[in-house]
C-alpha cells in the first residue's frame, strides 16, 4: 500500500496545498491571502503539473486496483492542470472587479482539480464514483458563486439537482455491471465480459453508466442543463466548467468504454453514433438564436462534444487518438476565446451581449485578428488547426464505414459556422459604434496571442502532441 | 421460527408507519411515523444479519435526517394546507409513477443471469466469523484507504461550500467580547453627573 503512494503524489501535493492554504486563511484572517490565492493556487498547479511530468507510470493498476498511472492518464494531468492554473490567473481580475474575490474560490477549484486527477486516473468505478463527485460537487458550489445574483443561483441549483440525479444513474448502473461481473475494477471487468455473448443486465448498466457520463459531458439529449448553467455562473466558472472538466470528463469516457466495455464494442456503438450525431445537430441548430456569448458557447460546446465524440464511436485507435487531439485543440481554443470574454467590459461592467463588439476592430484590430483566428478556428475552417482535428475524427468516422454519421457531422459544421461567422461580421462590419471599453491586461493579451498562435502553428503539427496522443491511445487499447 | 415472527412484526410497523406518514395530516406527525418507520427497516437489517447498517440507519436517517426534517417542517413556515391543493390533478400521474415502480420491483422475480467469472471476481477475502463491524475495519483503512480518504475530502467540500454560500459578514452585530467585559472598570463605565436640583439631564 505504501509503496504505491508515490503514484499518488501530484493529488496528495494539491490536497496539501489546499488544506494548509484553508488553514492559513481561515486563522490568519489576512488581506494579503485573499488577494493572491488565486495567483499562488495557480503556480502550485503548475508544480502539480511539473509532479506528473517526472512521475513513475506503471502499466498495471495501482493502490490495490483502485488506480492508474500511464501515459494516457499523465497526458490528460498535466493539460487539466496547466490550463486550470491559466483559468486561476485569469479569472483573478474578474473576482477582484466583481467583488466576488475570497480565498475559498481557488481553493473549491483545486478540489474539483483533484476530483478530475482521480477520474482520469480512475481505475475502479468505485473510485470513478468518487472522483465525480469530488469534482461536480466543487462545481456545483461554484456555478452559484455570485449568490447575490438570481441567475447564478437558479444555475447551481439546476445543475445540482440535475447532477444529482445523473450520479444516481451512475450508480445504478455501477450496480447493474457489478451484479453481471463481480466486480468493479476495470480490468477484471474487461476480462470478464470479453469473448462471451453480453448479457441483459450488463448492457442496461452499461446504457446508465454511459447516460450518465453523457450528462457530465453535456452530449444530447442530456444538454438541457449547459446553456443556462453557463450563462448563469460567473464568467471564470464558465472559463473553468467549458475547458477543464471537459477533458477529465473525455478522458474517463474514452477509458469507461475502451477499457471496460471494449469487449462489447458493438453494444455501444449505436449508443455512440446516437449521442454524436444529435449532440452535433443541437449545437448547430440551438446556437443560432443567442445573443449571448455565454449561452452562444454553451451550444458551440455541445456541438464539439458531438464532433470528439465521433472519434470515440468509430471505434478504432485512429479515432481515440482523434478523440484526444480534439478535446486538446478545442481547450486551447477556448481558453483563447474567454480570455477575450473575461475582458468584455463596458464602462466598467462586464457585458456578455455579441452586438456590443460592432466595429471593435477599429479599436483595438489586434486582439480582434487573434480572436477572428480562433473562431475561425472553432468554425473549422481550413487550414487552421480546429480544421485539422475535426478532419482527423472525420476520416476515422468514414474508415470506419460510418459515413452518414460523417454526414451529419459535414452538415452540422457548416451551419455552426454561420454563427461564429457572425462575430467575426459584427467585429469587422457591423455599422455601429462600439461600446467596449475595457483594457485587457497584459498576461490576458498573452494568453489569447498565444492560443491564436498555438492554432495557427497546429496546422504545421498539431503542436507535437500526435505522438502522445498515440502512447496515450495505445495505453487504452490492450 | 422466532425469525418469522419478528420479520412479520417488522414488516407490520413498517407498512402501517409507511401509510400513516402519507394520510397523517399534521405534518410533524408524518415525520414521527417516518421515524417508526425507520426503526422497522432497521430491524430488518438486524434480522438480515447486517447489524451495521442497522446502527447507521439509526445513526445517520433517524438522529440526523429525519431530525433535520422536524426542523425544517417546524422552522419554515410552510403551508400544508396550500401544498395538498393540487391533489387530484396529480393524482393521475403518480399513481402511473407509483405503477412504474411497481413493475420495477416485479422485474426483480425475473430470473438474473450474471456471467460464471463473477464467483471468482467477487471472492470472499473476509473471515466469515466476523461481525460486520469488525469486517468493514479491516479493510476501510487498509484496501479501501484512498476511496475513504477521497470521500473525507468530499465532506469537507460540503462544508466549505455550506460556509461559502450561507455565511454573511454582518458589520453592524455585536458580539460578547469576554476580555472587553473583564477588563472594563468603573472609572470609564460610570459618569457622576451633578444634576441641579429641579432640572432633568
Amino acid at each position: 500500500m505504501i509503496e504505491s503512494i508515490k503514484y499518488i503524489i501530484p493529488e496528495l501535493f494539491i490536497v496539501l496545498f489546499t488544506l494548509s492554504y484553508l488553514t492559513l486563511s481561515v486563522l490568519s484572517n489576512g488581506k494579503t491571502l485573499v488577494a493572491y490565492s488565486n495567483n499562488i493556487s495557480a503556480i502550485f498547479l503548475l508544480l502539480a503539473s511539473a509532479i506528473v511530468l517526472t512521475q513513475d507510470i506503471s502499466p498495471d493498476p495501482v493502490m490495490n486496483g483502485f488506480y492508474s498511472s500511464n501515459a494516457f492518464t499523465s497526458f490528460f494531468k498535466v493539460l487539466i492542470l496547466t490550463l486550470s492554473a491559466l483559468i486561476l490567473h485569469l479569472s483573478d481580475d474578474y473576482l477582484k472587479k466583481n467583488n466576488l474575490q475570497i480565498f475559498e474560490f481557488p481553493l473549491l477549484a483545486n478540489f474539483s482539480i483533484v476530483g478530475m486527477m482521480i477520474i482520469v486516473s480512475a481505475n475502479d468505478l468505485l473510485s470513478l464514483y468518487i472522483g465525480i463527485e469530488m469534482q461536480s460537487l466543487s462545481l456545483y458550489i461554484l456555478a452559484s458563486f455570485s449568490r447575490d445574483n438570481a441567475k447564478s443561483t437558479e444555475a447551481g441549483l439546476k445543475y445540482f439537482i440535475l447532477g444529482a440525479l445523473s450520479s444516481g444513474l451512475l450508480l445504478y448502473g455501477i450496480s447493474l455491471v457489478y451484479g453481471t461481473t463481480g466486480s468493479t475494477q476495470f480490468h477484471l471487468i474487461y476480462d470478464t465480459i470479453m469473448y462471451s455473448d453480453s448479457l441483459l443486465g450488463l448492457q442496461v448498466g452499461m446504457v446508465f453508466i454511459i447516460s450518465s457520463i453523457a450528462f457530465k459531458f453535456s452530449a444530447f439529449p442530456f444538454h438541457m442543463w449547459t446553456p443556462d448553467v453557463y450563462e448563469g455562473a460567473p464568467t471564470p466558472v464558465t472559463a473553468f466548467m467549458a475547458v477543464v472538466p471537459k477533458l477529465a470528463i473525455g478522458a474517463m469516457f474514452a477509458k469507461v468504454l475502451f477499457d471496460v466495455f471494449g469487449g462489447i464494442a458493438h453494444n455501444w456503438q449505436l449508443v455512440l453514433v446516437f449521442l454524436s450525431g444529435g449532440s452535433m445537430i443541437v449545437g448547430a441548430l440551438g446556437a443560432i438564436a443567442q445573443t449571448n456569448i455565454k449561452r452562444m458557447l454553451a451550444f458551440s460546446s455541445i456541438g464539439h462534444v458531438g464532433f470528439a465524440l465521433m472519434g470515440l464511436a468509430s471505434v478504432s485507435p485512429e479515432g481515440l487518438s482523434g478523440f484526444i487531439i480534439y478535446l486538446f485543440l478545442y481547450s486551447i481554443m477556448m481558453i483563447g476565446v474567454f480570455a477575450f470574454i473575461l475582458n468584455m467590459e463596458k464602462d466598467g461592467v462586464l457585458v456578455t451581449d455579441i452586438y456590443l463588439l460592432a466595429q471593435f476592430s477599429e479599436k483595438r484590430p489586434g486582439v480582434s485578428f487573434a480572436l477572428t483566428l480562433l473562431l475561425f478556428s472553432l468554425a473549422g475552417i481550413p487550414p487552421l488547426a480546429g480544421f485539422i482535428c475535426k478532419l482527423y475524427v472525420f476520416m476515422a468516422t468514414i474508415n470506419s464505414g460510418l459515413i452518414y454519421l460523417a454526414l451529419v457531422g459535414a452538415i452540422a459544421s457548416v451551419i455552426g459556422a454561420f454563427y461564429y461567422l457572425r462575430i467575426v461580421y459584427i467585429i469587422y462590419f457591423m455599422e455601429k459604434e462600439t461600446k467596449l471599453d475595457g483594457r485587457m491586461p497584459f498576461t490576458h493579451l498573452c494568453i489569447l496571442f498565444l492560443a491564436s498562435a498555438a492554432i495557427v502553428i497546429g496546422t504545421y503539427n498539431l503542436l507535437g502532441v500526435e505522438p502522445l496522443t498515440r502512447a496515450a491511445a495505445q495505453s487504452l487499447i490492450y | 421460527m422466532v425469525q418469522l415472527y419478528f420479520f412479520y412484526f417488522f414488516s407490520g410497523i413498517t407498512v402501517l408507519s409507511a401509510i400513516f406518514v402519507i394520510f397523517a395530516n399534521n405534518p410533524v406527525h408524518s415525520v414521527l411515523w417516518l421515524i417508526t418507520c425507520f426503526f422497522g427497516v432497521a430491524g430488518f437489517f438486524i434480522l438480515l444479519g447486517a447489524e451495521f447498517l442497522a446502527l447507521i440507519l439509526m445513526i445517520v436517517y433517524v438522529g440526523a435526517l429525519a431530525v433535520l426534517f422536524l426542523f425544517v417542517v417546524m422552522m419554515l413556515n410552510i403551508s400544508f394546507a396550500n401544498l395538498r391543493t393540487g391533489i387530484v390533478q396529480y393524482l393521475p400521474f403518480g399513481l402511473f409513477i407509483g405503477m412504474l415502480i411497481l413493475a420495477e420491483l416485479l422485474l426483480a422475480l425475473v430470473p438474473w443471469e450474471f456471467k460464471d467469472a463473477a464467483f471468482s471476481n467477487s471472492g470472499s477475502p473476509l473471515n466469515l466469523s466476523d461481525s460486520n463491524s469488525v469486517a468493514l475495519g479491516k479493510v476501510i483503512y487498509t484496501d479501501y484507504f484512498f476511496i475513504f480518504q477521497a470521500a473525507g475530502i468530499i465532506l469537507l467540500i460540503a462544508m466549505i461550500g455550506s460556509i461559502v454560500l450561507t455565511l454573511r459578514k454582518r458589520p453592524n452585530v455585536k458580539r460578547q467580547n469576554v476580555i472587553e467585559q473583564i477588563y472594563r472598570s468603573p472609572n470609564n463605565s460610570i459618569e457622576v453627573i451633578d444634576i441641579k436640583p429641579g432640572e432633568g439631564i
